[in-house]
């Protein structure tokens, strides 16, 4: 395979909690949100990240574009050292690329018309473009994601959720990046309109070349769009696997449990989905050992005392487990 | 049903050359909700019709504000009563002076400290708080701290004194009225900021690389303007009420200017003396513009309050 266009390797972001009513000189504690995560993203590929809520995915994906300062770690895109950088080469590698958001609305300025949200990418690196220019442009992106270009003067209050996330998409896709990270880009939408964007996604995917990280919590969506997908589990990559592989044959029993508890449209179903016992452990206090075995089936004495690292062929299935199935 | 063929070809045709559509700004969704609240456009008018007078007013007067008229000087409870005739219109203060004249430059001195204090209060508590809210942290702790202390300064006493110490003049009233106004101001925005950093519209344009700068100018201030406009309004009063009671108590304006709170004070003085219409007028154009402000808050918070829609 070709080179990697994003390669993270032991990536961590830690958070200083200060308990209220903290003296100045009282250790603040670490919440460990992600301890050390690896992973590569190709060219024209889909990495699909999943986990339970509060497991570090967001967080993850915002320390790679350094919008969360990491703690320890390597960030390598498109070659350059992001982590390392300074202010001026970080703006030089933020034109190639860009995030979508959970909450369409949200994400746009409600005091902006569309032509002005969608051409802010553009003027802010591009601050010399003639306005004809970058008027073509925002009615070019705008009919890529299936908007009417007649739309621009609209402001985002009078569109709908799914026509807001087009909207965020097309902001996205202006200066042509080559990486989008998209961050529950399907969570608040309905089920119909789900389809609808991610069908888009992956249209302009293979159109524009583009290589996404694609964060979500609903493992069927993840299926359908993601080449390879990582389960995360408090903050840290449980089983790595191209799509087919990890749905056919998940190997962590994190995983399995995340995967028997897929709805499936069958009322004639008989396979009881496997519950989990407990909660999350906190993260700021987690377990000793291998994180996820206070609520694994198979866990051993040896699972407190080492923490298993993830193995298995690179590019192949991974998994970070002692008693892997 | 039958689908009309050309009918349909035309729909066609005109979505395709449909021209760009003229969106609806949450401004313009304010404005209209603005113009239905009957209080609101009474207030707005009642105010138009004071600034009208103050502009136009002078136009008509036959005496200046500082003229004595020597034959009403001592007889003013008896000849000195409102008149078209001798052209005193609102009739003549204590001294002889025609109350009409005084009362338009008495308005022309409030307004514009309403206004200049308001205007002070939006620029300097705007960029302040929404500076303080945006970058957080020891900044924000060391710009507020600083805004506690200042506002924990009694400023009646100060400003008094200070009158006192370096003799009334009414630039020294707007200095001291625009160094206070702008506290409560930058606290609200600063509230305000806080909330809307945190939107993921501000987190899109960071991802983006746009400038902290930038991003204060153009998508917080924005967000926060409706918040700013309403407590403005309110504030205008505010401040017209502070010159007015610094006046009353005759450190305000010098002689022979004079603003509403030193007319109502030397109204009240000679109320006794059967002279009400020199408490009656400014008085009258004082509570009008009060109303007038309060009315026109009040239907800016409705308009722009988003959980009314």
């Amino acid at each position: 395979m070709s080179e990697p266009i994003l390669d993270v390797k032991n990536l961590k972001v830690h958070f200083d909690i200060r308990p209220s009513g903290a003296m100045p000189w009282t250790k603040s504690r670490k919440l460990k949100a992600v301890d050390g995560v690896d992973f590569k993203l190709f060219p024209g590929e889909t990495l699909g990240i999943v986990g339970e809520s509060g497991c570090g995915k967001s967080t993850l994906a915002r320390a790679v574009i350094r919008m969360i300062p990491a703690a320890d770690g390597t960030v390598v895109m498109f070659g350059r050292d992001v982590l390392g950088m300074g202010k001026r080469e970080l703006q030089d590698v933020r034109k190639s690329f860009q995030m979508i958001f959970q909450d369409p609305l949200a994400s746009l300025n409600p005091r902006m018309t569309i032509g002005e949200i969608i051409a802010e990418p553009l003027l802010t690196h591009f601050p010399k473009t003639p306005k004809a220019e970058a008027q073509a442009r925002v009615r070019e992106m705008m009919e890529k994601v299936g908007l009417l270009p007649n739309l621009v003067n609209r402001y985002p209050h009078e569109f709908s959720g799914g026509q807001c996330q087009r909207i965020g998409i097309a902001r996205a896709l202006v200066l042509r990046p080559k990486l989008i990270i998209c961050d529950e880009p399907v969570s608040a939408l309905d089920v119909s309109i789900q389809a609808q964007v991610v069908n888009l996604l992956k249209d302009l995917q293979a159109e524009m070349g583009l290589s996404l990280i694609f964060i979500a919590h609903d493992l069927s969506v993840v299926k359908h769009i993601s080449d390879r997908v990582m389960v995360l589990y408090l903050g840290r990559a449980a089983e790595v696997a191209p799509a087919a592989e990890i749905y056919a044959n998940p190997r962590h029993p994190y995983t399995q449990a995340l995967i028997s508890a897929v709805p499936i449209p069958d009322p004639h179903r008989t396979q009881e989905p496997e519950l989990l016992a407990g909660d999350l452990p906190s993260p700021l206090d987690p377990p000793s050992g291998c994180v996820f075995r206070t609520r694994c089936r198979k866990a051993q004495a040896h699972c407190a005392e080492v923490r298993p690292e993830l193995e298995g062929p690179e590019e192949g299935h991974q998994v970070a487990c002692h008693y892997p199935d | 049903m039958v689908i009309d063929q050309t009918k349909m070809a035309d729909l066609a045709d005109n979505l395709a050359q449909m021209d760009e559509v003229k969106g609806r700004s949450l401004w313009q969704d304010a404005r209209q909700r603005f113009f239905h609240n009957k209080a609101a456009v009474g207030g707005l008018i009642c105010l138009t019709l004071v600034v009208l007078f103050a502009i136009i007013g002078p136009y008509f007067a036959v005496w200046s504000n500082e003229e004595i008229d020597w034959a009403i000087i001592g007889n003013a409870a008896t000849m000195g009563a409102p008149s078209i005739a001798n052209g005193h219109y609102f009739g003549v203060d204590d001294l002889g002076r025609d109350l009409y004249s005084r009362v338009i430059q008495g308005t022309q001195i409030s307004l514009m400290v309403g206004i200049v204090g308001a205007s002070i209060s939006v620029v300097v508590g705007t960029l302040y708080g929404a500076t303080a809210g945006y970058f957080g942290g020891r900044l924000d702790g060391a710009m507020m701290r600083t805004v506690d202390i200042l506002m924990s300064i009694p400023y009646m006493f100060v400003l008094i004194l200070l009158l006192v110490i370096f003799g009334r003049s009414i630039s020294l009233l707007f200095i001291g009225i625009g160094l206070i106004s702008w506290l409560d101001m930058s606290r609200i925005v600063r509230g305000q900021t806080l909330t809307i950093k945190n939107k993921e519209f501000v987190e899109a344009a960071l991802a983006t690389g746009v400038s902290s700068f930038t991003i204060i100018r153009r998508h917080i201030i924005p967000n926060l303007l409706g918040v700013v406009a309403v407590y403005a309004t309110l504030l205008v009063p505010l401040m017209i009420l502070t010159e007015s009671f610094i006046s009353f108590l005759g450190l305000g304006v010098q002689e022979p200017n004079t603003s509403w709170g030193a007319l109502i004070s030397e109204g009240a003085g000679t109320m006794q003396y059967g002279t009400i219409w020199q408490l009656g007028f400014p008085l009258f154009f004082f509570v009008v513009t009060l109303f007038s402000f309060f009315f026109i808050g009040d239907g800016l918070r409705d308009a722009l309050d988003p959980k009314d829609r």
